[in-house]
């Protein structure tokens, strides 16, 4: 259910590093709760974010929530097909539903995240 | 049942007139409209005979669900009853006949009115001034935490954080922000009240205000509010109450007695007068003494046997509102206070409070109740039990169209996942109240029977399950002629 290689954030956000490249979405658990995704507002290419900085956020038919920054560094690609299409968050959250890509200042912000089985027990934790 | 009722611009068709006035008989005198700039037409404008229009209307009224029709647990935040004599009063004519720009010796009936309703609130409170000028609640949170910031950067600078627990109102947050704060949340406790030792850890000399809704929105005293109240005051910061839930209150507890520094009020929803659609709101701002010289201006004082409007204030954060408020709505309130009185007002806190025990005492075991902290005016239930038949909160709320009820609101506050949070408010009488509470046991039986007509519903409506997320995807927002 939580891809094995990702890193994860208390607030539901997933990370996939490609070289110094950090692939951000949100997780399945994220976008269960969110319900159908209406919209989304993405940031402009070339914002410098820092750590749990909003990026934007995620309008759904239940509630709208922001979406935080897992690590330091530039935006250098959004998911312009989120723009017509925000229901791929809901139906492939951890491909097709990447959001934005951050060439990371800090590696080391990735230390601070979770992996898959601590943000698993994280998930069990949370009362509904 | 589904039915369509055309826009009226659809059943508009050229030359179609309500009525026809017979030939002018008598000479023609333009010349005297000379100097008038005549509309001579307005584009699209819908031509209907009288009977179309007479049942276009009657009938989207017809289709509109209503608190004079049925129960609406969404409870005052939205649509509590208001008691019709207070349309009345506000609705004689001299009332409706002030004009805003008149003198002030023209309107000392009106100021005094304002004086009276600020004396009032003053004395349900506990608080040692009011300004009635914000025109909704939102608007009085605004003017709130202005005027905070105007006392600290008197004091020397405005300080940079407000807190606000996860169990305040929604627009808590954004005022704060939109006053140039940020915000830090202060999360619950297991019983849904204040965590005092987080509190203790987050209030700093940074820290401008706390935003404490309380009644909060899980319908749970906050009871600690005298400790809290230290905490924030030992460092400097002022304690904002959010008094939207005040009617849960009234008579009871007066929050100025216990270190809240400001306080709004919402009209529209503690003192009856109507709100959503019936409108407007009106959020009036309490201060302690040492806030009065921020007020908002004008301040309505009294003279000897006059009133009149103190504008040279220089400390004040200035205008916030045209004119006089929503003055109507303040006549409003004020005729709801008269005609309750101090017992008659003691007793809506009391009946609100009982009304809303009773539906949870009679709920409880049948919908899951996250906290078992006691509860004032309202109780939030979620769908946690239905949901592991795949039945939602939304499904519940679609299911009780068809027995004639109101859905509660739903999906909020976010601390509860799939909340149903629900406020029977005082005017409600028991016969009402087992309804519903027989309406939810029905639909939490139907969840595990047939769990299908649940999730389909309503049955019964004008129309069916709407497409919420099409209609949020792609939303047609403006009517076009098709040729």
């Amino acid at each position: 259910m939580y891809p094995q290689n990702f890193y994860y954030t208390r607030d539901h956000e997933w990370v996939r590093v490609e070289g110094d490249v950090a692939i951000v979405g949100i997780t399945d658990y994220a976008q269960k709760q969110l319900g159908d995704i209406v919209y989304i507002e993405l940031p402009a290419l070339g914002t410098h974010l820092e750590v749990h900085q909003s990026i934007g956020s995620i309008e759904s038919v239940k509630a709208v929530s922001d979406v935080f920054s897992p690590v330091s560094g530039e935006v250098i690609e959004v998911n312009e097909e989120l723009n017509n299409s925000p229901e791929v968050i809901n139906q492939d959250p951890y491909d097709k539903g990447w959001i934005i890509k951050i060439r990371m200042k800090n590696k080391e912000d990735l230390n601070q995240l979770m992996t898959a089985s601590e943000y698993e027990k994280y998930v069990e934790s949370l009362e509904v | 049942m589904s039915r369509r009722e055309p826009l009226i611009f659809e059943l508009s068709g050229e030359g179609k007139r309500a009525f026809f006035l017979p030939p002018l008989d008598v000479p023609e005198k333009k010349e005297i409209l000379e100097d008038i700039k005549l509309r001579e037409d307005i584009p699209g404008f819908p031509e209907v005979t009288e009977p179309e229009i007479v049942r276009h209307f009657t009938r989207l009224s017809q289709t509109n669900f209503c608190v004079d029709t049925s129960f609406y647990p969404l409870g005052s935040c939205t649509m509590k009853y208001s008691p019709k004599i207070n349309e009345k009063i506000a609705s004689l004519t001299p009332f409706l006949n002030s004009h805003p720009l008149a003198s002030e010796d023209l309107i000392q009936g009106n100021l005094e009115i304002i004086k009276l309703l600020e004396d009032y609130l003053c004395r349900i409170t506990g608080m040692d001034f009011f300004t009635l000028w914000p025109a909704a609640g939102a608007h009085g949170e605004l003017t709130g935490m202005m005027i905070i910031r105007a006392a600290l950067t008197r004091r020397g600078r405005p300080r940079k954080i407000v807190l606000i627990p996860d169990s305040a109102h929604g627009t808590n947050p954004s005022s704060a922000h939109i006053c140039g704060y940020r915000v830090q949340e202060i999360k619950s406790n297991e019983a849904g009240t204040v965590d005092l030792e987080d509190l203790n850890r987050m209030m700093t000399e940074e820290v401008a205000a706390l935003m404490l809704t309380n009644p909060n929105t899980l319908g749970i005293f906050e009871k600690d509010i005298k400790r809290i109240a230290e905490i924030v005051h030992s460092k400097g910061g002022f304690v904002y109450m959010d008094g939207a839930n005040m009617n849960a209150l009234l008579g009871k507890f007066r929050p100025g007695d216990h270190g809240v520094d400001v306080i709004h009020l919402n009209l529209h929803k503690t003192f009856s007068t109507p709100h959503g659609g019936g409108g407007p709101g009106s959020g009036p701002v309490g201060v302690k003494k040492e806030l009065e010289p921020f007020l908002p201006i004008p301040v309505v004082k009294r003279e000897g046997s006059k009133f009149v409007l103190e504008t040279n204030r220089p400390l004040s954060i200035g205008r916030i509102r045209s004119f006089y408020g929503n003055f109507l709505v303040l006549v409003k309130a004020l005729a709801y206070i008269l005609s309750l009185g101090a017992e008659g007002l003691k007793e809506v806190a009391e009946i609100a409070v009982l009304n809303s025990n009773y539906i949870r005492k009679n709920l409880e075991g049948i919908y899951y109740l996250k906290y078992s902290t006691p509860t004032l005016h309202e109780c939030v239930f979620s769908d946690k039990w239905q949901r592991e038949r795949g039945i939602q909160n939304i499904d519940i709320a679609k299911r009780l169209i068809d027995y004639g009820l109101h859905p509660p609101t739903m999906s909020f506050p976010l601390i509860v996942s799939g909340a149903l949070m629900i406020e029977p408010t005082e005017t409600e009488s028991k016969a009402e109240l087992d309804a519903f509470i027989e309406a939810m046991k029905k639909i939490a039986q139907e969840a595990v029977e047939n769990p299908e007509v649940v999730k389909t519903a309503p049955h019964n409506a004008y129309v069916r399950r709407l497409d919420e997320v099409a209609a949020a995807r792609n939303p047609i927002l403006r009517w076009e002629k098709k040729d």
